[in-house]
This record gives structure tokens, C-alpha cells and sequence, in this order.
């Protein structure tokens, strides 16, 4: 009797992290496995390990974006603050 | 239409010479310019301000930039748009960010411009740390 196991081969999510955001959590990058990755907001606590800040603001793949978005194999998912480019 | 983000220092002024001089097609189609310089001061809320680093997101920066353009021409009948953003490490007087619009008429040229840098500044991911007295801040939106 052949016994055939079906392997799931997953791929990896890359996790950015900017300005003060970067600072709390003390790196810029992350990469992890996208087993058991539903939405942003369980990247953030996968990578972050620690409560989403207030106005915290998420992008996918260079998009705005809401904790609640879904994510996917390949995607890059990046967490900042209140944006302030420009001048007054 | 072009968008640029600059490392070093940058003159607005020259920028906009030399990408004008670029676009013959401009040539006799615009009959207003309109420009926004925006500088570092040597000041904020209260403080003197030392330096400032300007921290951004390539290449969604570029991407944002981009589309504000595109939605202005859209918006209003303009020629041509020119968004030169500095990052890095900036000192006092150090030009910041530069919009320049073309444009047949100036009612169109002035509302263009400030569309760009307004939406600029809530949707362009940049972030700015000032080194003020003997440590540094980020600087949070107003409002």
C-alpha cells in the first residue's frame, strides 16, 4: 500500500515596519510564514507581539489598507504612523 | 508629468528651469505657472529645530506621488506637473518639497497645485524626525 502525504507548501509574507513604529519595535524588516495568516491584523501580532498602537496605519503592497484586510502568499504588508511629508 | 525624490539638496528654482526647458511641448500652451516651495525653518512649536530627517516608503512614496498628479491633471485642465521631494538629512533652509504646475489659465494652475501638495501631505508616506535642543522628535500631524 502506497501511503502519498500531501505536503502544503507555503510562502512567506514580508513584514516592514516604519519610522516611529520601527523604533518601538526595534527593526525595519520581518519575513514570516504565512500558516495561519488571515488578515493584517494577525501579521501585526505575529511580527509586532505587542497591541496595535493607536492611529497606526497599514499599507499592502504599497496600498492603504485596514487591520481587517486579508493577506496572501508574497504580499508585503508594512505598518507606520500618522504620515507628514509636505511642509505647513 | 514627473516625480522625483531627492537625497541631497535640491534648488527649486533650477529644477523648475531645467524640466520647463525639457518640454517643448509646453512651448506656448501655458499661460500660467503656478509654484510651491515648501522649506525647513529653523523652528517649530516653540522650539529651535537643528536638523531634521525625513524618513519615507520607496517605492510606495513614488507610487502615491504619482497618482496625486494624475488625479490633479484630471481634476483641473493643466499641462504638465513637476513634485520634487527631499529625504534624508536636512538642515534649516533646506528646500523640502517643490510643486510646479503649467497651465492654459491661473484659477486652474493655483487649485492644482494645492490639491498636489495637500493630498500630499495626508497620503505621501513620509515621516519627519527634527533634532531639537539635545534630542529628537517626530513630528505629528496638526490638526
Amino acid at each position: 500500500m502506497i501511503h502519498v502525504s500531501a505536503r502544503v507548501e507555503y510562502m512567506s509574507i514580508s513584514v516592514r515596519f516604519f519610522a516611529s513604529i520601527r523604533l518601538k519595535l526595534g527593526k525595519s524588516h520581518d519575513t514570516i510564514d504565512c500558516k495561519g495568516i488571515a488578515t493584517v491584523a494577525d501579521v501585526w501580532e505575529r511580527s509586532a507581539k505587542i497591541p496595535p498602537p493607536a492611529h497606526l496605519l497599514v499599507a499592502v503592497n504599497q496600498e492603504y489598507a485596514s487591520l481587517g484586510q486579508s493577506v496572501h502568499d508574497g504580499d508585503e504588508v508594512a505598518f507606520f504612523p500618522p504620515v507628514t511629508g509636505g511642509q505647513e | 508629468m514627473k516625480i522625483q525624490l531627492s537625497a541631497t539638496a535640491f534648488d527649486p528654482w533650477q529644477e523648475i528651469v531645467r524640466y520647463q526647458s525639457g518640454q517643448p511641448r509646453l512651448e506656448g500652451k501655458f499661460g500660467a505657472t503656478t509654484v510651491f516651495v515648501g522649506t525647513l525653518r529653523d523652528f517649530n512649536q516653540g522650539e529651535a529645530v537643528r536638523a531634521m530627517t525625513l524618513e519615507h516608503y520607496a517605492p510606495m512614496t513614488e507610487k502615491h506621488l504619482e497618482r496625486i498628479a494624475h488625479e490633479a491633471s484630471s481634476r483641473w485642465p493643466i499641462e504638465d506637473v513637476l513634485v520634487v521631494h527631499r529625504y534624508g538629512e536636512l538642515s534649516p533652509n533646506d528646500p523640502i518639497v517643490l510643486v510646479a504646475v503649467w497651465s492654459a489659465h491661473r484659477d486652474d494652475a493655483f487649485q492644482a497645485c494645492r490639491y498636489v501638495i495637500d493630498e500630499l501631505k495626508t497620503r505621501a508616506p513620509f515621516w519627519k524626525q527634527e533634532t531639537v535642543g539635545a534630542g529628537k522628535r517626530w513630528v505629528t500631524p496638526e490638526g
